[in-house]
Formats: structure tokens, sequence, C-alpha cells
């Protein structure tokens, strides 16, 4: 039996140890905003967040993942959190997602990208394009992604 | 009157199209639906309104007759009692914008609220074919092009009969009550909302004719209008076909053979049975003739497990195992062969002209590589079955899972799920996808295994799976004098064809695929003789995004900007000569481009160079003018303006969108990577780390410009594809001094 903390719920599930975080999620509990894109952390479709950090759950065994808290697009786009809301609305406004397959994984990297930074910097063009390079968007949003990073840090500021 | 604008697909697909009403005849037994009242989710069964499929057939309508999906609202648009109004889609929706276009257009000249309407897909009933192909399918950029008149016709009867109705209820001329935002509204200022009109109205006979608006009109079309899927897409809300859970579903993964066609030689599958969760190692049939293993399994990881606890060993000796190196040679001397020629042209005056270029150039396989891995979930009954899976061509994979199943066309339903991504990978002839998850469940269910089973491929399974854009070569040989006029020019290209040997096949004409040499004539007028070569080679091929216009742009764009250059002309110049009046679009798109782009009037930066290029494709014309650079031996594309002519622009926002997407992904061909290889029979590549595909820092600032138009619009998927990369190695041939003839772009 595995334990996880998901989005603030203790949850104990009967698989295998080295059962990967996303199939956890996609196949046991039914959480499907979290996407498999590549399985080989490649292409950020699977973006979690454990303990707040942007983790590509396709490659992290829920063995790894005991007792840390695994935050999912459900949770962070529900309204509760501020960065998460500011996020999800910069999206909309800007119509980034084109299929939107891989859009539950971006915004967890901007989410993280946003939280890790302090208050009242926004950020260049030159730490976005850092910070979200590590997630494939096969449709080409990336213009937009950009332009919702920056909006999203802006209304936050 | 449309039908005859089409080229050659069209007489292909009507013959699947009289299959397809062949077998429509037993919908008759399925009940009525009232058009106006919202049905449960997956309700719409087979939409009959009250002139359905059933009733056109008895009526002796022709099967594919273009107006007869105008002429059953009740499989469209339903309105339930609160005025919430769901549109259903004939197209599949992955990523393109069709939902909220053709949503945008129904519910104009419905004059619906548009804050109250909804979209959803429509399964594989006849109903929903594209109204001038007759067959249900997503592709060649058709769908706002062949579905503009269909849905406004829609949204204008349902309008009328809600009119009708209100009317009856007032005892007044309908001529004289008026529409707006959902309301029915009489000159005394009475309003009835569309919900509670709309039961009574689908009592109302379906009217024969209907006055569209004038365009001065319109509220909706035109206006830049965000997606109806925006939020949940935003939130992770939005499922897909790989989301589809049925009560007891089990998940199947492949073992697909290492090399095209090859069929099993052993298999030890004691480890991959002792896997917890695995239920079931079958053995199933393939793509291309080949023999796959099939693990089902609990859930995803399992079947994973279990696959890589197979100890299986293919036979490779009797198929043939692909070389890439070898087959650039064979390609290579197969340009010196004779061959069909498309066109023709007098080849003397190349002997004599004053200049010449003679130049090669070489594109590779590319993988499709949508972001949503390909999927398919598959409940199969004792005599029926039901299919959820994310289809450019549901009709088409309908009759081949039905076929594989054993079953009656009529007795397999399919519903269209939102797709993650296609490009074209989910519109396969040989339905290969469907096939499989379908041959998977038929074998299941023999070993005792009821549930319905989703089968998924891995990114390994897409990238290795084959249905590639197929590798082409093309050979030039120019004359032409100093002010640039062509003499002469002799072209020969060589690659596989996509439509060959599929039910497509009628589309090749004098031994030609048409779709290898879209884009290499029009809009110059030059002198060429055109010769293809279509060698068979064991590799599956098929259409990527914007199909023959992915490497024909590429030659003829940069060919005529060497021209230009070598004459010392504007390549802008030149080619706005070569339109003359004949080419108006592609005129207007390239001058809006360099008008906005500030090309010629702006000073670059030290190290960049402009990069011009127009290309048309499905009807729509997209010029790039682009600024680039080289870094470290390496092209960088920092800016990249747009002039799009698509005539109406229905909602210019998902335009930006496509024109943006495409054009990362026409920048996806020229990224160093970006190629699929075969050695020894093996693709060499695996997953994004060797096939690459662009990331966000390799995209530009994009500018998109739209030259406006009044006339019915034309498609935007595909063509701000094609001119993307040959505009890009405009601007990095300058800059490196010599043409950029190879993709991905080889500059070391």
């Amino acid at each position: 039996m595995t334990r996880l903390n998901i989005n603030g719920r203790e949850r104990t599930l009967d698989v295998d140890p080295s059962t990967p975080v996303l199939w956890a999620l996609r196949d046991a509990l039914g959480l499907t905003g979290t996407k498999f894109g590549c399985g080989a952390a490649l292409c950020g479709a699977c973006t979690v967040h454990v303990d707040g950090q942007a983790t590509r759950s396709c490659v992290t065994p829920v063995a790894a993942v005991e007792g840390r808290r695994i935050t999912t697009i459900e949770q962070v786009t529900d309204g509760s959190d501020p960065v998460g809301r500011a996020v999800r609305e910069a999206w909309v406004k800007h119509d980034v997602a084109q299929c939107g397959y891989c859009q539950s994984g971006q915004i967890m990297s901007a989410t993280a990208f946003l939280k890790s930074r302090p208050r009242g910097k926004p950020p260049t063009a030159a730490e976005i394009d850092a910070a979200m390079a590590g997630n494939i968007c096969r449709c080409g949003t990336y213009a937009r992604i950009r332009a919702a990073v920056a909006d999203a840090a802006r209304s936050l500021a | 009157m449309l039908i005859e604008h089409l080229p050659e697909l069209p007489r292909a697909l009507q013959h699947l199209a009289e299959r397809d009403a062949a077998h429509a005849d037993t919908s008759a037994a399925l009940p009525r639906r009232g058009f106006l009242k919202l049905a449960g989710l997956g309700g719409l069964a087979l939409g009959l309104g009250p002139l359905g499929v059933a009733d056109a057939l008895a009526q002796g309508a022709a099967s594919a007759a273009g107006l007869k999906p105008t002429q059953q609202p009740a499989s469209f648009v339903q309105i339930a009692p609160d005025g919430g109004v769901t549109v259903t889609l004939n197209r599949l929706e992955f990523g393109q914008g069709i939902g909220t276009g053709l949503a945008m257009v129904l519910a104009e000249e419905l004059d619906a609220d548009w804050s109250r309407v909804q979209v959803r897909h429509g399964n594989s009933d006849p109903a929903y074919a594209d109204p001038l192909y007759g067959m249900h399918l997503t592709g060649g950029s058709t769908a706002m092009k062949h579905s503009y008149p269909q849905y406004r016709e829609l949204g204008a009867r349902a309008r009328a009969m809600l009119v009708a109705t209100a009317a009856a209820r007032w005892k007044l001329d309908a001529a004289r009550l008026r529409t707006e935002s959902g309301q029915v509204i009489a000159p005394d200022g009475r309003r009835a909302g569309y919900g509670e009109l709309a039961e009574a109205a689908m009592a109302q006979p379906v009217p024969a004719a209907v006055t569209l608006k004038d365009p001065k009109d319109f509220r909706l079309i035109g206006r830049a209008t965000g997606r109806l899927d925006a939020r949940a897409k935003s939130s992770g809300q939005q499922d897909f076909g790989i989301d589809v859970k049925r009560p007891g579903q089990l998940t199947a993964v492949v073992a697909h053979p290492p090399v095209f066609g090859a069929r099993l030689a052993s298999l030890d599958d004691s480890a991959a049975r002792a896997v917890r969760g695995v239920r079931a190692v079958l053995r199933v049939p393939v793509a291309a003739g080949g023999e796959g293993v099939a693990v089902v399994a609990d859930g995803y990881w399992a079947a994973r497990q279990g696959r890589d606890a197979l100890k299986a060993a293919w036979a490779t000796e009797a198929v043939e195992k692909v070389d890439s190196t070898r087959q650039r040679a064979q390609y290579r001397a197969l340009l010196d062969q004779p061959g069909p020629r498309a066109f023709d042209a007098d080849l003397a005056p190349l002997a004599t002209a004053p200049h010449r270029i003679e130049a090669e150039f070489h594109f590779p396989y590319l993988a499709h590589a949508p972001m949503e891995p390909l999927n398919c979930t598959v409940q199969l009954g004792e005599a029926q079955a039901e299919i959820w899976t994310g289809t450019q061509f549901p009709g088409g994979d309908a009759r081949a899972a039905a076929q594989v199943l054993g079953l009656k066309p009529e007795q397999v339903r399919m519903n269209v799920q939102m797709a993650g991504g296609g490009f074209g990978r989910r519109g396969v002839p040989s339905s290969d996808f469907v096939v499989q998850a379908c041959a998977i469940a038929r074998a299941a269910r023999a070993a005792g295994l009821s549930a319905p089973i989703r089968t998924v491929w891995s990114r390994e399974d897409d990238i290795k799976g084959g249905q590639y854009r197929p590798m082409h070569v093309h050979r030039a040989r120019i004359g032409f004098d100093a002010q640039g006029r062509v003499l002469a020019w002799d072209h020969a290209l060589v690659g596989q064809s996509i439509v060959s040997g599929t039910f497509f096949e009628g589309m090749v004409k004098n031994g030609i695929d048409p779709t290898a040499m879209e884009g290499m004539r029009e809009p110059y007028p030059f002198p060429m003789r055109l010769t293809v070569h279509h060698p068979k080679v064991n590799v599956p091929v098929l259409w990527w995004r914007s199909v023959g216009s992915t490497h024909t742009a590429f030659v003829m764009e940069t060919l005529v900007d060497e021209i230009a250059r070598t004459t010392k002309q504007d390549p802008v110049a030149y080619r706005l000569a070569l339109f003359g009046d004949q080419h108006p679009r592609h005129r207007d798109a390239l001058k809006l481009a360099v008008e906005r782009s500030g090309y010629g009037r702006r000073a670059l930066p030290a190290g960049r160079a402009w990069g011009v290029a127009v290309h048309e494709s499905f009807s729509t014309v997209v010029a790039w003018v682009v600024e680039a650079s080289v870094q470290d031996g390496r092209a960088v594309l920092h800016k990249a303006t747009a002039g799009v002519h698509c005539n109406l622009a229905v909602n210019p926002r998902s335009i930006e969108a496509q024109i943006q997407g495409a054009g990362v992904m026409g920048l996806s061909m020229c990224l160093p990577g970006a190629a699929i290889t075969l050695k020894d029979g093996v693709v060499e590549q695996s997953n994004f780390g060797d096939f690459v595909v662009p990331r966000l820092t390799d995209t530009p600032e994009f500018a998109v410009h739209i030259v406006p138009s009044a006339e019915p619009p034309t498609g935007i998927g595909e063509p701000g594809l094609p001119p993307l990369a040959p505009a890009f190695a405009n601007a990095v041939a300058q800059l490196v001094g010599r043409p950029v003839r190879e993709l991905p772009f080889a500059l070391a």
C-alpha cells in the first residue's frame, strides 16, 4: 500500500511502488487533467507540483513521493490558489489553447515558476522563455503562452 | 454548383459516400428525436429530424446530395428549455478552432445568445458527412470552406421554425417578428425565449428555403471570438479520447514489430503474464501486414510492465529493411529515369539560356507526433460495438472496424472524441489505430474478456509506428534570362504516393499522386516539365499538415528567390511582377505582409536578413516575411509576419492562432533533428529527445495580418505552414552565402 497526499487529501493506493505518479493519478484516482505525452520527462504534459516544485509525474514513481504534497491541475485551477487562478484567467484571456492537450502541463509549469519568484518583480521575457522551455506544444501556441505568463505575472504584481 | 470547383479528391470520396448510404436504410428503425430538445450526452444517436436521413432516402433523394445536411437542423442544433443551445459538429475539433467557428456561423443565422452556445461532436452518422465530399472527414482545410453555407442554412432554418412557432402563438404574421439574442420579438415588444418555444417548434416543418442574412448585419461572424473550450482547456477539465473511462475498462499496450510488416517468430509471454494486473497477452495483426503482441491489463502501467517483460522475436528476413542513406541514393538515381509527366514544356531553351540553376532538394520522413498519443477505446458486445476515439475519418474508421469485428456497419457506433492534435495522423485511410484496437477487442473477447479495452500508444510507438510525411527528393534544372524570365524548367520529384493502395487510389491519374505535386505550378507561369516517380517502399506514409505543399512550396519559393537574387532583383518585386493581375490574392497577401513587417523600409540589426515566401494551399494564400540570423552555425528565426488571404475571416482570433501554430510547425521542419530516418529497417528515433520539435525558445515573435474580403471563407488549418520554411531558408541563404536545399537545415 502506498500513501499519497494528493490535493490535500490522504489517499491509499494499492499499486506497484514503481507506478509513476502520472498513472496513479489517471488510472487509479481518475484525475485525468494530468496528461500522458512522452513517458520520458521530455515534453512536460504530465507536470504536477511536488511540495510546490514542478515535477514530471511520468517518471516519478509513487514510492518516491510518499509523505510529500502532490498538487495537480485540478486543484491549481479550482480558484482556491491565487497564482493558479491568475494563470488560468490569463490562459483564457489570451485564448492560449488550441487542442489543449499540453496546457495542463504548461499551466503547472507557469504556476510553479510564478510562485517561485519574489513578489513585485515581473519576470523578463528571457526568464519566461527559460521557465517554459521544458513544455512542448505541438499546436505551436508558444506566442500566446509567452503573453499569458507575462500577463499573469503582471496581474499578481 | 460548388461541386465543379472541387479537385480530384471528391470523386474517390463520392464512391465511399455511396457505400455509406447503402448502409443507412436501417436507421429507419431508430427512434426519432426532436431537434430542439436537449438530449442527454450521447443521446443523439442518429439525430433524425423532421427530414432525416431515412426520410430523404425514402423520398429517393440522392445519398450525398449537397443540400441534404442543411435540411436537417435536428441533427445539428438542440435548444434546451432553459434556452441553452447545443451545436453538433460534423468535424473533429483537434485544436483548429472549428468548434467555435461553426458554432458562430450557425448562431449568427439563428440569432442565438452566444453566451448560451456550446458544441459537441457528431458521430459516424451520415448526417455529419461533409456536404460536398459526402463523407465524414476532417482534412484538407475544408471544414469552414465547405460547411459555412451549410451551418448558415441550418441556423436560418431553425430560426424560421422558432419564429413560426411564436407567430402561431401570438397570431401574428411571421414576417413581422424579429429575433435577437435567443428571443423572438413582436412589434409590440412581446418577447419569447427560444427555450420556451423549442418544444413546439420541433413540430414545425423544416422550411425548404430560407433567406440568409446580409453580411452587413452580422453580429458574430467576423468578430474576434474566444474559443468555447478555452476555460475547460485551461483547467484540466477538457476530456480527450485518452480520458474515456468505461466501467470495467482495461488498457492495452502493443509490442510492435521492429521492422514494418514483420511477423512473430517466437513469443514467450510467461513473465508478462506474471505481472500483477496483466489480464491477457494476445497476438494481433498490426499495420503493414505485421504482427504484434497486445498486453491487456488493469491500467497503462501494468500493461507497459507486461510489455517490457515479453520475450518476443520477429522474423524480419521476409520484409524489406529500409536504410535511409541507401534510399537517398536510390531516389537520386530515379531523378535521371524517364517517368510519368504531370505537365510538359519545351526544354530546348535550357541549353542556350544565359543563366542556369541546377538544384537538388532533400526532405526526410516526418512524424506528426500529436501531443495526445494515439488511442482508441472499444466496447465489443455480442452483435454491436461502440468505439470512442479522436478521428478525422469516423465514417471510414467505423466501416473498417465493422470489418475487423465481423459486424455490420450499422452495428458499430463511433463516438468522436476531442483530440489532442492530429495534423493528419488521425485521418488514416487504413484506419490503422482503430483497426488495431478492434483486433485487440476481438481477440480479448475470444479469450473471455468482455470488458471495454482502451488501446494506448506510447510516444515511442507513435514515433516509430509509421504513417510519416514521405521522404522526397527533387531536382530542378532552370534556364532563365538576365531579367529573370524563365525560359525552361526541367523538374523531377521522387517520393512515395500517399494515396496509392488506399481507398483514395482513384485520385492517382497517369501514375501520379496529385498530393505529391500540389503547389508545383501555380501561381508562376513557368514553362515546366514535371516528372514524378513514386517508388514503393516499406514505410507507411500519410498526409502531414499541408501535405504536398510541405515540400513543393519549399522548392518553388527558394528557387524563385534564387532566380531573383541571381538577376539582382528584389524578391518581393520579382514575385509581384510574376503574379501580375492574374493572382490578386497572392499579391494582396504578400503586399500586406511586406507592408506590416517593414520589409525594405526598416534596417535590420547587424547579422540579420529578411526572407520572403508566399504560397497557396487549400484555397488560402499565406505570405511570410521573416527576420533571421545564424548564430554559432544554427539558424535562428526572430520575427515572422504573415499576410493571410482566406476570404471572409469568420473568426480572426482563431485564424491568428492557426497561422501562428502552422508557422511553428513550418519551423519544425527546419530544426536540426527534425527527421525520421531508418537503419536496417528500424526507425532510429523514438521520442522527443531524438525527434526534435520546436520549443518555446525556438519560437519567433509573430504578427498575423488578414486581407479584408467578403468572399466565402476558405480554410485556415494548413495554409500557414508551407511558406514559413522557405521564407526562413531564403533569409539564411543570404546569411551563409549559399542556397539552402535540405530540410532540416544542414548548415555545418
